[in-house]
């Protein structure tokens, strides 16, 4: 079973569990009385069908894609950081007091400074855990689930207590210097005399992740860390015996992992919100678990799954709006079904179709 | 503060104490016997949506019970399909679960009853409702002892009492009992127990549907006894501050119970007065009292106070060998 062509242990089993995942979506969609083809197809229209369908969808994917990145590199250490979501919660702290106190004459300066930030507070905010697994062995998981809690009560202390501006009733900080402000699509487009619709959130994060991915992809296959965290992750007694240190390896995919996702409010804290709002990740650190196992922990994986993902967030706020019968939640049952099948029952998939092609190879021999 | 605002804040823990109490047993047993769960939450939460919608169809909490204890359940055979027979990765079974139970029940919820995910309000028999102890008056006219008896010990719901006593039966069934020894063995060592001729996936089974079942009992009591009807991710993080509590607690039952308490105890600080005023020390913000009971739990695992050490073969899937 070890010797699957590579086509079906990238594509082939991947795009069976998604049609598991959809097909299970769909006879929900039947139970609440519509029809599951139509939703499918308000789904498609609505985030790829206009230019601002797909502003929208390209903004979502970039929050995944930063997320589902981070899932990814700790996936390769064998490391699972469910923390995503706090970290990118501390790293939109690190984005926002850059943009909030200080005075920036053009955004080209803002935005170096606020990725440092925001990926050097995602990666702070990793680091303890991380540090408590590699030396003291108390489990990743769990910590990382704490530290999601301990961030957002964090959080809405600062919010309400320090941030928020005096006089003002909602928690949020206040509005981002204009200098810090990010060029949207529309103005990208406009540079080239080419027309984008204005409302969209999409702006020129997309390309950062872009470039995060590609970096990524480097770090992992092609330097000398990114082969130990790979061996350690496929085996810790063999990289252990070849001198490879298990505290740099943890800690290494950690930061990195944590300052990844911290990065992934550049897109919705400086380039969308423009101020600091209590929940500005909404899920987004989860989703890229779900981004993570879907593309099989390679960043061109990860960027498919992240823009599938964008897909069906925007073209499930859509739906709602069409047929009101399936509420946005049905996002959520696709997306924890999408976890299952590719992440949980993995072998329910991975066992036939491996002895299919045993099958087939030893006739051919 | 005086002595019956003591008397009512610990009332006010064993109240929310009740359903932590449920789901870190439920954990207690799901992990020792080699089965992380981290999908309590998710649990909880479809059972307290389930009963919450069948009561109030039905008028009868105790129907609404049944069909709580059977989405729990439900959940739970999944999370042990996909982490014993399919030998998957219980974590993110776990995790697929907590989504599941999300996004299922807000669903569900709005196609059923149109009301943004909630269900309508119960009442009368749709809930359960407060029991009082005999002479819970007249014996809490006594001076000092008569208010634990009226206020503190009488006037919770059946749930609350049943969580306190399964903490013993717990203790009973795990310690002195074959099955319990078996359960324990088979998360510590798995090839021993299968050595011993024992089936490792029916025990491994059976400790996965206990744990379905009693976070099915939080879950209800959530949405029967504690409040009247479900409202969207109501559970609110209660599964992983039980998941603390069971870490805190190093996985032993009348632990878990104290633990449970002293959350509970947290909790009821906390939303009797949201920021603390200490003379001369500061205020402390309502927000630290929330953090506080991950706080500790990350200070228990960091081995600064004693040390959690968790069911050795926690985690992994038993693969007999050939």
């Amino acid at each position: 079973m070890k010797n699957l062509p590579k086509w079906v242990d990238l594509a082939l089993i991947p795009l069976i569990n998604l049609f598991l995942a959809f097909m299970i979506s769909g006879l929900v969609v039947v139970y609440i009385g519509e029809n599951p083809f139509r939703a499918m197809q308000i789904i498609i229209n609505g985030s790829l069908g206009s230019a601002y369908g797909l502003g929208y969808t390209l903004y979502y994917a970039t929050n995944f894609i930063f997320t589902g990145l981070a899932v990814a590199v700790a996936f390769h250490a064998r490391m699972f950081n469910i923390g995503g979501e706090g970290q990118a919660m501390v790293g939109g702290l690190g984005t926002a007091l850059v943009c909030l106190f200080i005075d920036w004459p053009h955004w080209t300066i803002a935005f170096p400074v606020a990725i440092m930030s925001a990926a050097l507070f995602g990666a702070a905010w990793s680091a303890i855990p991380a540090y408590l697994q590699a030396k003291r062995g108390s489990h990743i998981v769990i910590t990382t689930i704490m530290f999601n809690f301990i961030a957002y009560s964090m959080m809405v202390y600062l919010l309400v207590h320090v941030l928020k501006p005096k006089g003002q009733m909602a928690p949020e900080s206040a509005k981002f210097v204009a200098g810090s402000n990010l060029p949207s699509a529309h103005d990208i487009f406009g540079w080239f005399g080419m027309a984008f619709p204005k409302s969209p959130p999409l702006n020129i994060t997309f390309l950062l992740a872009v470039l995060a991915c590609f970096l990524i992809w480097l770090f992992i296959w092609r330097t000398r860390m990114g082969y130990a965290i790979r061996a350690f992750g496929w085996s810790e007694t063999a990289a252990v015996y070849a001198g490879i240190s298990p505290f740099k390896i943890i800690m290494v995919s950690m930061l990195v992992s944590g300052g990844l996702a911290g990065m992934m409010s550049i897109n919705s804290v400086m380039g969308e919100a423009e101020r600091l709002l209590i929940d500005s990740v909404q899920g987004a650190g989860f989703v890229g678990i779900a981004a993570a196992l879907m593309g099989r922990s390679h960043p061109l994986g990860v960027f498919l799954a992240a823009v599938l993902f964008g897909v069906l967030y925007q073209g499930g706020a859509e739906l709602e709006f069409e047929m009101p019968a399936v509420s946005r939640e049905m996002i959520v049952v696709i997306q924890a079904l999408v976890i299952l099948f590719t992440g949980a029952l993995e072998n329910l998939v991975r066992v036939p179709i491996g002895k299919i092609f045993m099958k087939l190879n030893t006739k051919q021999n | 503060m005086d002595y019956l605002t003591i008397i009512q804040i610990l009332d006010s823990m064993l109240r929310l104490s009740a359903p932590l109490i449920f789901a870190c047993l439920a954990g207690l047993f799901s992990e020792r016997s080699g089965i992380f769960d981290i999908g309590l939450e998710g649990k909880m939460l479809a059972s307290a949506f389930f009963s919450a919608a069948v009561a109030a169809a039905t008028g009868s909490v105790w129907l609404g019970l049944m069909a709580g204890l059977t989405a729990s359940m439900v959940l739970a055979a999944i999370h042990g399909f996909a982490s014993i027979t399919f030998q998957g990765n219980q974590l993110i079974s776990g995790v697929a679960i907590n989504f599941l139970a999300s996004g299922m029940t807000a669903l569900i919820g709005q196609n059923w009853f149109r009301l943004g995910g909630r269900t309508p309000s119960l009442s009368g028999d749709g809930r359960f409702l407060p029991i009082e102890f005999p002479f819970a008056e007249s014996i809490g006219k006594i001076p000092f002892l008569g208010p634990i008896y009226s206020e503190l010990l009488s006037g919770h719901t059946i749930l609350v009492y049943v969580a306190l006593l399964t903490v013993p039966f717990t203790w009973w069934l795990l310690f002195k009992t074959r099955f319990g020894l078996r359960l324990r063995a088979v998360g510590e060592n798995p090839e021993a127990v299968d050595t011993g001729g024992v089936s490792v996936s029916f025990l491994r089974y059976r400790a996965v549907l206990i744990c379905g079942l009693l976070c099915g009992l939080g879950g209800a009591y959530l949405a029967t006894g504690m409040a009247a009807g479900f409202i969207r991710d109501m559970t609110a993080g209660k599964g992983f501050i039980a998941l603390a509590a069971l870490i805190f607690a190093k996985w032993r039952p009348a632990y878990a119970l104290y633990a449970c308490l002293l959350f509970g105890f947290l909790e009821a600080i906390a939303i009797r007065y949201q920021n603390i005023t200490i003379e001369g020390v500061g205020t402390i913000p309502v927000q630290f009292m929330q953090a506080l009971p991950y706080i500790l739990t990350i200070v228990i695992l960091a081995g600064l106070v004693g040390k959690a050490i968790p069911p050795k073969a926690g985690g992994e899937p038993y693969v007999k060998e050939r």
